[in-house]
């Protein structure tokens, strides 16, 4: 499909044929004193030359560091044909397309991706993509208290092992929607949410419990007992997992008895580059049941008047351009781009490179924190499983030994502090299938140096 | 020509009410409704328990070609939404003063009746609307 904007002689044509003098014109009819006039604070536009040398000024600030840092956003390795394709002129674009059944070749993608996720969350429908998993599990308690309709208290649970940061974004995008977050304590022996815990909130009205699996700290969550406990309870069970995670660890869909209603998160670990923090996308599958009630774009298969088979949008009454205020959210295109990189990433790995590059992320965070606790000062935290994440507790601030740590080109990982006081100080690593033994080793010499200069607390 | 049973109360948004004895009202939506959104796909009907006021947005029909709100026509407590609309939501085409009804409401006010329309009244507003 050729994307050429009209001309200045096919805007006159336009023009002339309705009878208007100028572009202008045509938004008369809206009062003058609400129109946006010049916009203030917005610097002047840049040229091409001009943007390129700033893009290039700020990626090199970034540097090339040895990162060890996750928290969210996670360095994996990126076959280089998935950019290779996803650049290709008949797939690069952000957005769902207008006119979308022209564009059969991008349904169908979104199609596959579906099917992908679907499958690796083990549940029956997904969604064509969100803006980013934070925002995706705004949207899965804002479903989650739709779709419940036994339940009225739109109270949510949220663990504190959930990432902060995404309970920081559903609380700004839901809250003002009556929805209400409440904390759960987790066990600071094992790093993880105990069944216990939530027994103080037996017969009460509570509309969803979010499970995050691997949770914030890398630590493996009871993801049975919690969703049985949820359903026992009257609640929905959403769960906020990484899909790179789901090439070894149980599919929601599998949580329990009944499984998990609602599975959302961050979809960057499936061939999307770190890029200085986004974007990236979001995904969300969930029972077919509630499919009414979830946001979000959703392609479907269908046969033609001819019996071929072909794409189509589907079930857009749920949406905001036939639904209007009463859609199920504002969303009304999908993270197209990045959708597309993760969909050729999964098809090019498989099931067996998934899991291949879950267990050796499991494998060298072991090996990172076998390495890193025994230098003094070093303390690994919590006694339950990971994936690959750790937290390490430090004999001084560790602002300023991740600071050391920074000025020998080595991203050490993310300060606690701010999120887990209770913590003391302590820092969260990630070791991925990109580290090797001997990039584990330079952290372990560099760390144990920094130990030893840097001022103890 | 669509199909207006004198027997009922309609409302100007294409809902049906046929009260029982009991001060029980049968809400569903009108043959002339049904046949303007065209073949229905889902309906989602109220909770039982919850109470409705005169104009609430209280049922979705999908068809199709739209999506509409079902706005209550009477107040009161809803009874029972119509459990075989979840998996046979083209009872409301195939009759919809009948199999196709959405759902049973105890009134709270029954002179809210004197306010809908009559059949012979419904005729008139939809003739009117067709010109």
């Amino acid at each position: 499909m050729p994307f050429i904007p009209h001309t200045e002689t096919d805007v006159r044509t336009m023009l002339d044929a309705i009878g208007a003098g100028r572009i202008e014109d045509l938004f008369d009819e809206i009062p003058a004193d609400l129109r946006s006039r010049a916009l203030t604070g917005i610097p002047a536009a840049l040229n091409e030359m001009e943007i390129g040398r700033l893009m290039s000024e700020r990626a090199a600030r970034d540097g090339q560091a040895l990162s060890f840092l996750g928290a969210g956003a996670y360095e994996h390795h990126i076959p280089a044909a998935v950019w290779a394709i996803v650049t290709r002129g008949e797939i690069y674009s952000a957005y769902t397309p207008y006119q979308a059944e022209a564009s059969q070749g991008t349904l169908q993608m979104i199609y596959e991706y579906q099917t992908m996720m679907a499958s690796l969350t083990g549940l029956e429908v997904s969604n064509a993509s969100l803006y980013d998993g934070a925002s995706a599990l705004a949207e899965a308690a804002l479903m989650a208290v739709r779709a419940h309709r036994k339940s009225k208290s739109a109270r949510i649970l949220v663990p504190r092992t959930v990432n902060p940061t995404y309970t920081r974004v559903a609380r700004a995008i839901a809250g003002n929607q009556n929805l209400k977050f409440e904390d759960l304590p987790y066990c600071t022996e094992g790093g993880h949410t105990i069944v216990e815990s939530l027994r103080h909130y037996e017969g009460q009205d509570i509309s969803a419990l979010v499970i995050q699996q691997p949770n914030f700290f890398g630590t493996l969550e009871d993801v049975d007992e919690l969703t049985d406990w949820a359903h026992r309870n009257g609640a929905f069970v959403i769960a906020v997992v990484n899909p790179a995670a789901l090439g070894i660890l149980k599919a929601p869909g599998q949580w329990g008895t009944r499984g998990a209603d609602i599975a959302c998160g961050e979809g960057q670990p499936l061939g999307v580059p770190l890029s200085s923090g986004g974007p990236y996308f979001g995904f969300m599958t969930t029972r077919m049941e509630y499919v009414r009630q979830m946001p979000g774009r959703i392609v479907g298969r269908t046969v033609d008047l001819e019996g071929k088979q072909g794409f189509t949008l589907t079930l857009q009454a749920r949406e905001q351009h036939i639904r209007r205020g009463k859609a199920t959210s504002n969303i009304c295109t999908n993270q197209g781009l990045l959708m597309m990189a993760g969909t050729i990433f999964l098809a090019i790995i498989g099931p067996q490179g998934l899991a291949q590059v879950a267990s050796t992320c499991v494998s060298r965070t072991q090996a990172l924190v076998a390495a890193l606790g025994t230098i003094k000062g070093v303390r690994p935290l919590f006694s339950r499983p990971r994936f690959h994440e750790a937290v390490l507790q430090l004999d001084r601030p560790a602002a300023a030994v991740l600071e050391q740590l920074a000025a020998r080109n080595i991203l050490g990982g993310l300060d606690l502090t701010e999120h887990y006081p209770e913590l003391g100080s302590a820092i969260l690593v990630c070791a991925t299938e990109t580290k090797t033994q001997g990039d584990i080793e330079e952290y372990a010499r560099a760390l144990s140096d920094v130990m030893k200069s840097a001022r103890a607390a | 020509m669509s199909n207006i049973p004198s027997d009922l109360k309609f409302s100007k948004s294409h809902e049906w009410v046929r009260v029982s004895p009991e001060g029980i009202a049968e809400i569903g939506i009108s043959d002339h409704a049904q046949g303007a959104l065209g073949d229905l796909v889902f309906v989602e009907v109220p909770e039982s328990g919850r109470r409705v006021s005169v104009g609430d947005a209280c049922a979705v029909v999908e068809s199709v070609k739209a999506a509409s709100d079902v706005y209550a026509p009477v107040s009161g407590e809803v009874l029972e939404g119509n459990p075989a609309l979840t998996e046979t939501p083209e009872l409301i085409n195939q009759d919809p003063y009948g199999a196709g009804w959405l759902m049973r409401v105890r009134m709270s006010n029954s002179a809210e009746l004197d306010s809908l329309l009559d059949g012979k009244a419904y005729e008139d507003l939809l003739t009117s609307d067709s010109h």
